[in-house]
C-alpha cells in the first residue's frame, strides 16, 4: 500500500470492486446502476483506442438511467446465449484525487461460461475509476480491454 | 463430391456445404478475394499524410496500404520476396521504408525491392549471383482506387473501375452517406463462429432485421411496417437497405403474435441513444449498404460505420469495425455518434444478435452438408423492391458468387 493511502479506504474500495463483480456474476444485473452515483458515466474501451486517442466505446451510459435501460434490454429484447461471467480482479491502487473522490486502478480478467461449460477468457485488463468516498459509488468506471477483439457479443457489461 | 452439385431450385436454396468445405474456402480466396473484385482495405483518413500506412487484409492474404512521399497511394502485399516473412507488423504508423525483419530486405511505399542485404557478399565473398532475380518473387501489387474516403484494392486487371464495379443501383446510397471529409472515432474487432458468407447474407437480409433484434421493434426503431426499400445491383453482388424516420403506429406485430409485438409499455427512460439529427435530409432512419465480397457501410440513426469482412477459415469469421464522424462535426454531434454506438458492434443494442444467430446457423447445419436453405421470400427473383418482406438481395448474393465460383 502506497504511504499515505487509507488503509480503511483501501477496504472500502476493494470492497465495492468485490460486490460490484459478484452482483455481475450472479446474474443480478438489475443491481448494476447502483454501483453508480446518479448521474455516473460506465465505459468500455479498448487500449488500442485509448492509446490513440479515439473516443469509441463498446459499450456506454451515461447515468444509472441509461444503465437501466440496458439491464431491461438484455432481460427482455436482447436475444444471446445463456452464459455467465466470473470476475477475477486484483492489483488496486488508490490514488487521491479532489476533495471526498479516490481514483482506482485495478486489473481485471473475466472468464464466460456458456451452458454448454465452454469457459473462455474472454476480456482482460484495467477498471480506471473515479470513486466518491462518502457514498462509495463509481463517479465513473472505464473499463479499458487489452484486447480489441471481441468473441461473438458483449451483453453483460464487464 | 455429389454433394457439391447445386440444388435445381437455383438462387432460392443454398446448400449447407458452401460454409463448410475447405476446398470451396479456398477457392473463395483465388476466384473471389484475389479475382476480380475490389475489396475495401481501409479509410483514407487513416493514411493522413505522405509517408503513413496500415496494414490490412484482402481476404487470407495480409496487405500493407500506403503513401508514398508524394502522397500517393499504394497497396502491396505484406509477404517478403525472400522467404515470405511479414513485412511490416505494426497495425498503422508512418515509415521511411519498410524493412523485413528477418534478413532487412527493404521495400518503399510502393512495395518495391528497393535493397537486398549483402546482395554483393563482403569483400568479394558471400552474396548472390549476379543473375540472381529476387524481384520475381516480390509482393503483389494491388490496383488501388478511393471514392469519398474508402480506400479499395483488387488483385485484378480485368476488373472495371470501382465505381463501375458497384453499379448505378447502389453507387448513389453509398454517396448519400460519404458527403464529407471523414474522422475515425475509434475501432474494434467482433470475432463470429461462422462462415464469412453467413455473416454477408445475415446483412442482406432485410427480412430478419426487425423479427432478431427486438430491441428495433420493442422501441419501434425498423419495424417492416415502416417505409423502406432494397436496392440490388444488377449482378446481385451488391445492396442497399433504408428505412424511414416516420414511427409506426400500425399494430401488425401484435396482430400476428409475433415475439417482438407487445411493446406498448416498453420505453427507454433515457432515449437519448436513438435521438436522430437528420444530418442528409432525407428522413433515412437507417441504411445498410453490402460491397462484394466483403464490405458493409452503415448509417444507423447518427452512427456511421465501415465493416470489413475478414475470413479466418470455413468457420470463423473477423468483422472489423470503424466507426467514424465528419472532420467538421461539432462537439454534440461526436457525443451523440459516441451515444449512438452504443446501438451498433458487439455491444450493440441492434447488433449483437447477428454474430449469436449466424453462429447458430454453423452449428445447426453440421450434420446436413446434403440439405439447402429455403429463401423464397420475395418470389425467386434478384432486383430491388420496395418492401423489405422479401429475401432478394440475400438471392444476389448466391447469383453473384455462383457465378465467380463457377458453381
Amino acid at each position: 500500500m502506497r504511504m499515505g493511502t487509507d488503509p480503511n479506504l483501501q477496504l472500502a474500495v476493494e470492497s465495492l470492486h468485490a460486490r460490484y463483480a459478484h452482483a455481475l456474476d450472479a446474474d443480478r444485473l438489475e443491481e448494476w446502476p447502483q454501483f453508480f452515483t446518479e448521474n455516473g458515466r460506465y465505459r468500455i474501451a479498448t487500449a488500442e483506442n485509448e492509446e490513440r486517442g479515439l473516443p469509441l466505446a463498446v459499450l456506454s451510459a451515461e447515468g444509472r438511467a441509461m444503465m437501466r435501460d440496458r439491464v431491461q434490454s438484455l432481460r427482455h429484447a436482447n436475444i444471446y446465449e445463456p452464459q455467465r461471467y466470473r470476475h477475477m480482479i486484483s492489483s488496486v491502487l488508490l490514488e487521491p484525487e479532489d476533495a471526498g473522490v479516490v481514483r482506482s486502478t485495478a486489473n481485471f480478467i473475466v472468464l464466460r461460461i456458456l451452458q454448454d461449460g465452454d469457459t473462455v477468457v474472454f476480456a482482460s485488463g484495467r477498471y480506471v475509476d473515479r470513486i466518491v468516498i462518502r457514498e462509495m459509488q463509481y463517479e465513473e468506471r472505464v473499463v479499458i480491454c487489452d484486447s480489441r477483439r471481441f468473441d461473438t457479443l458483449l451483453a453483460i457489461p464487464l | 463430391m455429389q454433394q457439391r452439385a447445386w440444388p435445381a431450385e437455383g438462387v432460392t436454396r443454398v446448400p449447407y456445404w458452401v460454409y463448410q468445405d475447405d476446398e470451396i474456402y479456398r477457392e473463395e480466396q483465388a476466384r473471389i478475394f484475389r479475382g476480380p473484385t475490389w475489396n475495401y482495405l481501409c479509410l483514407e483518413t487513416e493514411l493522413p499524410q505522405p509517408k503513413s500506412f496500415v496494414t490490412t487484409f484482402v481476404g487470407d492474404m495480409p496487405v500493407v496500404v500506403a503513401r508514398d512521399p508524394s502522397g500517393a497511394l499504394h497497396a502491396w502485399e505484406n509477404r517478403c520476396a525472400h522467404r515470405g516473412a511479414l513485412v511490416c507488423m505494426q497495425r498503422s504508423g508512418t515509415a521511411e521504408r519498410f524493412r523485413c525483419i528477418y534478413h532487412n530486405w527493404t521495400y518503399d511505399h510502393a512495395g518495391n525491392l528497393t535493397q537486398v542485404a549483402f546482395r554483393n557478399g563482403i569483400g568479394g565473398k558471400g552474396g548472390m549471383p549476379a543473375d540472381a532475380n529476387p524481384e520475381s518473387q516480390a509482393p503483389k501489387k494491388l490496383r488501388v482506387e478511393s471514392i469519398h474516403g474508402l480506400v479499395f484494392g483488387t488483385l485484378s486487371e480485368d476488373v472495371a473501375s470501382l465505381e463501375a464495379y458497384i453499379g448505378p443501383e447502389v453507387l448513389p446510397r453509398l454517396k448519400r452517406v460519404l458527403v464529407r471529409p471523414l474522422k475515425v472515432l475509434g475501432a474494434y474487432t467482433q470475432v463470429l463462429p461462422n462462415n464469412w458468407k453467413l455473416y454477408m447474407d445475415n446483412v442482406k437480409d432485410t427480412y430478419h432485421a426487425s423479427l432478431l433484434h427486438l430491441f428495433f421493434t420493442r422501441f419501434r426503431i425498423n419495424r417492416l411496417t415502416q417505409k423502406g426499400g432494397v436496392f440490388v445491383s444488377r449482378d446481385g453482388a451488391h445492396h442497399c437497405t433504408y428505412t424511414e424516420m416516420v414511427e409506426d403506429r400500425g399494430d401488425d406485430y401484435e396482430k400476428d403474435g409475433m415475439r417482438s409485438a407487445g411493446s406498448q409499455e416498453f420505453r427507454l427512460e433515457d432515449p437519448r441513444v436513438l435521438e436522430q439529427v437528420d444530418e442528409f435530409g432525407d428522413r433515412v432512419a437507417i441504411q445498410i449498404l453490402s460491397l462484394f465480397p466483403g464490405f458493409v457501410l452503415h448509417q444507423i440513426r447518427n452512427s456511421l460505420a465501415a465493416r470489413q469482412v475478414v475470413p479466418k477459415g470455413t468457420d470463423r469469421t473477423e468483422l472489423h469495425w470503424t466507426l467514424f464522424g465528419f472532420a467538421d462535426d461539432g462537439e454534440a454531434m461526436t457525443q451523440r455518434r459516441l451515444l449512438q454506438a452504443n446501438l451498433v458492434g458487439p455491444a450493440g443494442y441492434i447488433s449483437m444478435e447477428d454474430g449469436a444467430a449466424t453462429g447458430f446457423v454453423q452449428r445447426g447445419v453440421a450434420g446436413s452438408p446434403d440439405r439447402a436453405s429455403v429463401i423464397e421470400m420475395g418470389g425467386a427473383t434478384v432486383g430491388s423492391a420496395d418492401s423489405r418482406i422479401t429475401e432478394t438481395a440475400v438471392r444476389g448474393l448466391w447469383k453473384a458468387w455462383r457465378q465467380y465460383m463457377h458453381v
